[in-house]
């Protein structure tokens, strides 16, 4: 028990020395991705529900975000609030309509109401159509703190991603938390107990698409924009393969996914251009054949072989 | 938005090319559904064959001169091939495990084929012009009608029914729907069930391909045009079940002029129409309009 303090406790400190050591705006954009991968674990890795539309959640929360920012004059902290309720109440709305049906028709409708959702994106005018909502300021938290400076920009989104991550770690482990495993595991066994279960999975859907609107509106704040790349089919695979590669139902795990994604792309975007789909497209398919713990999964089965004296 | 007030000509415009759209959607869902019957995968990468169906057509011309006519046969041949290599050394290994994992390795799949040609020809489209002996309009006195719509949609409408017969009235249709419904026992009867479930994911990408060449001429050959119809055929797929072949047919025509008829009434909702349409029928009828819940 001593020695995870320690291991928390250390990590804690890291992360709040690195923005001095290394570029804040991409630990932030590591933050960001990393909580809607978790986010969207909760969801895949614990309930079993292959949602192929997350992006319409983490993309239509940045823009209401920066629209609340930008043309209402709402403070950080209300705008984010403004995004993570975007995000619950689609849930709520796509999450009742894909429940409906099963496994992979559960993906296709999710994905298909995403397509929507960007089609609406394109089309209503306060998202700037194909422009985007852009130079969305980032103002004083609570009326106090400056945003504008990177630093405190950073903490401000490390305290709410520790705080969701927290969150989502205290669902996994509460006894809704092991209502919800016992669908994944056996839906009908579950059913069966007398558990409602199209209601457990709506109430995961909604508060797995209400973290990533949460993790879509830090993000508007973080880069001051909101694209139509964000509600993208492309961006609803990303979350997927970053959670993949992290390691299905790890807790952790879906950070390392899309800190791996994350920096490929950012290291191959001007090395390779237009090629980085293509390897994303490959590590997919190698994910899916022959790495299927993922990260986080594999580690762990190392260390069961090789324990620790 | 009053009705009358529109111009026939453009109505039944739009009708033709909604209904030319429709007929993409039934080649595609079809190609989806045979594919999902055997199997028990959906194939997100069919986009990404239609896509490559046209430009391999688009090569053959550019660069070996070999015409529309040729590659209606060709392309479909070539995607097949590559398609077959996957499917036997790559996706056969994951039939025992969760349906999930085929759809995302064929996820991955279309990235990977969509990145490639985005990175080989860029995203703007390339032209493909109609075959002469298509050109030109038929004359309907209050409309002129292209003869290359007309083309595609007697020849989708053709190959749509070629299926339907081969699959519910010939010998060799009998044996895919025994292998559906229980492979061990149909192998049991000698019949060589991993042929079969071959040639249905060959047939099935091979329709995806055939709609690639029909659809060359009328649509710029770029990248992505597989995936904005994917997305769309996965809706039509919902609406309609998998179950049925002439469910998805019916399907796919219907909604592709109910699109082109949202083109002329309300604009703004032509591009959603479809996803609506799934919505209102999830909320009325789950399993879809000729699904069978499993």
């Amino acid at each position: 028990m001593n020695r995870r303090l320690i291991l928390v406790a250390s990590v804690f400190g890291l992360l709040l020395v690195l923005p001095h050591v290394a570029y804040p705006v991409l630990l932030m954009k590591l933050m960001c991705f990393g909580l809607f991968a978790c986010a969207f674990n909760l969801l895949l890795g614990y309930t079993g529900l292959l949602s192929f539309g997350h992006a319409a959640f983490f993309g239509l929360s940045a823009y209401v975000t920066g629209h609340a920012i930008k043309v209402w004059g709402f403070t950080p902290e209300l705008g984010v609030l403004a995004g993570t309720v975007t995000g619950l109440m689609l849930g709520v709305v796509v999450g009742a309509v894909a429940i409906r049906r099963q496994g992979i028709y559960f993906a296709m409708i999710t994905l298909a109401l995403a397509q929507m959702v960007y089609f609406l994106c394109l089309q209503l005018p306060f998202t700037g159509g194909e422009d985007g909502l852009q130079e969305v300021p980032r103002g004083r938290l609570l009326g106090m703190i400056d945003l504008t400076s990177d630093v405190a920009m950073y903490y401000f989104v490390l305290a709410m991603s520790v705080a969701a991550v927290w969150l989502i770690h205290r669902i996994i482990d509460s006894p809704f938390g092991q209502i919800v495993k016992a669908i994944r595991d056996n839906e009908a066994r579950a059913q069966s107990l007398g558990y409602d279960v199209n209601r457990f999975k709506l109430l995961v859907f909604v508060l797995s698409a209400a973290i990533s609107g949460l993790a879509g509106a830090l993000k508007v704040l973080v880069f001051q924009f909101a694209t139509l790349s964000d509600v993208h089919w492309h961006a609803s695979g990303e979350v997927v393969l970053m959670t993949l590669l992290g390691g299905l139902g790890t807790e952790l795990g879906p950070i390392a996914g899309a800190a791996v994604v994350v920096l490929l792309q950012n290291g191959l975007a001007d090395k390779v251009g237009s090629l980085v789909t293509v390897i994303m497209g490959v590590i997919f398919m190698t994910c899916v054949l022959m790495f299927r713990k993922g990260i986080a999964g594999s580690l762990a089965g190392l260390v069961k072989r090789h324990p620790p004296a | 938005m009053n009705l009358v007030s529109i111009p026939l000509p453009a109505l039944f415009g739009q009708l033709t090319l909604g209904l030319v759209n429709g007929c993409f959607y039934a080649l595609l869902s079809l190609g989806l559904a045979v594919i999902f019957g055997m199997l028990h995968i959906v194939n997100f990468a069919h986009g990404a064959m239609y896509t490559m169906g046209a430009f391999v057509a688009w090569l053959a011309l550019h660069a070996f001169g070999i015409g529309y006519w040729p590659s209606l046969l060709l392309a479909p041949i070539v995607v097949v091939a590559f398609g077959v290599v996957i499917e036997r050394l790559l996706l056969r290994h994951l039939y025992q495990l969760d349906h999930l994992y085929s759809l995302l390795f064929t996820f991955g799949l279309a990235l990977a084929v969509e990145g490639l040609f985005r990175h080989q020809f860029g995203v703007s489209g390339l032209p493909y012009s109609i075959p002469t002996e298509l050109e030109g309009t038929f004359d309907l006195g209050f409309m002129r009608l292209p003869r290359y719509r007309v083309w595609v949609v007697v020849v989708s409408i053709a190959v749509c029914f070629a299926t339907w017969f081969g699959i519910e009235r010939t010998r060799l249709g009998s044996r895919l729907r025994a292998a559906t419904e229980n492979a061990a026992l149909t192998s049991a009867f000698g019949i060589n069930v991993p042929i079969l479930v071959m040639s249905t994911f060959a047939f099935g990408i091979g329709l995806a391909a055939f709609a690639g060449v029909l659809a060359a001429p009328l649509v710029q050959v770029n990248p992505l045009m597989g995936s904005n119809l994917i997305i769309v055929v996965f809706a039509v797929v919902v609406i309609g079940g998998m179950g049925s072949i002439l469910g998805s047919i019916f399907t796919g025509l219907g909604l592709g002029v109910l699109e082109g008829m949202a083109k002329v009434v309300y604009p703004e909702a032509s591009a959603t129409v479809v996803f609506v349409v799934m919505v209102v029928v999830l909320l009325i009828r789950p399993s879809g309009l000729f699904g069978k819940e499993s």
